[in-house]
């Protein structure tokens, strides 16, 4: 059951994030990756979400599993965060490549703790 | 400075040979192309997140500690992620939907972003400021060293397979 709600939630979440960086990235035409950093903020702010309503006890460990682990998970990708911030370096453009790692760090961090925030608000 | 955009783990093969000038209004293209690349894409990620769920269950990471698993899952990932992608774009010719399945499905589904943003956050919220701290500079510094790496030492390896005249790899690259 458990392993069905992780490969559900992946089976969403995945395609989410190819199809999101498909039209963020046929919109600008930039080298700026804004695709990967969109999925990465959005979904460390539904997980932020998910993790303060499931600790207020306001959500099961099931959905924790099928949003959190799942479908946040597999929406969000630390290894094509990775490898377009090398890319960048490696093309010339080094200044976009920091700017891509301090802005999605910062970018993921800051809306886990909006999530977060949202969550007590609703929930506490 | 080039225009032209040059990464592509998450683009199906048959548009990044159009890629150089990216048309400004790109219409997204028919079911009939998109659809097995979803379908793929889903597949993959299910497969890279159940193997990041296993990691989870083998090897549970304590309230408050520091998360060394999510940490190795994300590097090793993006160690993978770099041979991966040397080998699809300068040595081997694969099928289209390969780098769906493998680079944007497997390896998407099985690193995570949101684990790490929210895995800190807690941490600080948990007065663990400093292992929060030691977390984000760590697995930043550690996914792109191990992403440089990888790509560098598979570069390294088929250029000696080539000039040792390696078995074919004719034509690619």
């Amino acid at each position: 059951m458990n392993w069905l709600l992780v490969i559900a939630g992946a089976m969403v979440g995945a395609p989410l994030r190819y199809l999101t960086d498909r039209t963020v990235q046929a919109r600008h035409d930039t080298v700026f990756p804004w695709g990967t950093f969109a999925v990465n903020v959005v979904g460390s702010l539904i997980l932020g979400l998910l993790t303060g309503a499931v600790m207020a006890g306001a959500a099961s460990s099931h959905l924790q599993l099928l949003v959190g682990t799942g479908l946040c998970g597999a929406l969000t990708t630390y290894s094509t965060f990775s490898y377009e911030t090398l890319r960048l370096a490696e093309t010339g453009v080094r200044f976009y490549a920091l700017v891509n790692v301090v802005g999605s760090v910062l970018g993921g961090l800051g809306s886990a703790l909006v999530g977060a925030a949202v969550a007590q608000a609703i929930w506490n | 400075m080039k225009k032209a955009r040059t990464f592509m783990p998450n683009e199906p093969v048959e548009t990044a040979q159009a890629a150089p000038a990216r048309p400004v209004a790109r219409r997204a293209a028919p079911w009939r192309e998109q659809g097995p690349v979803i379908g793929v894409v889903a597949v993959g990620g299910a497969v890279g997140a159940c193997a990041r769920y296993g990691a989870a269950l083998l090897w549970p990471t304590a309230s408050g500690a520091f998360p060394w698993t999510t940490l190795w899952v994300n590097v090793v990932g993006c160690a993978v992620m770099g041979v991966f992608m040397v080998l699809i774009t300068e040595v081997w010719q694969v099928h289209r939907l390969v780098r769906p399945f493998f680079g944007t499905g497997v390896l998407g589904g099985f690193t995570t972003f949101s684990t790490y943003a929210v895995d800190i956050r807690t941490l600080t919220d948990g007065d663990e400021a400093r292992i929060a701290l030691g977390y984000l500079a760590l697995t930043v510094c550690l996914a792109l060293t191990a992403v440089w790496t990888a790509t560098h030492l598979a570069r390294r390896v088929v250029a000696r397979v080539r000039r040792t005249g390696g078995t074919d790899g004719g034509g690619a690259a």
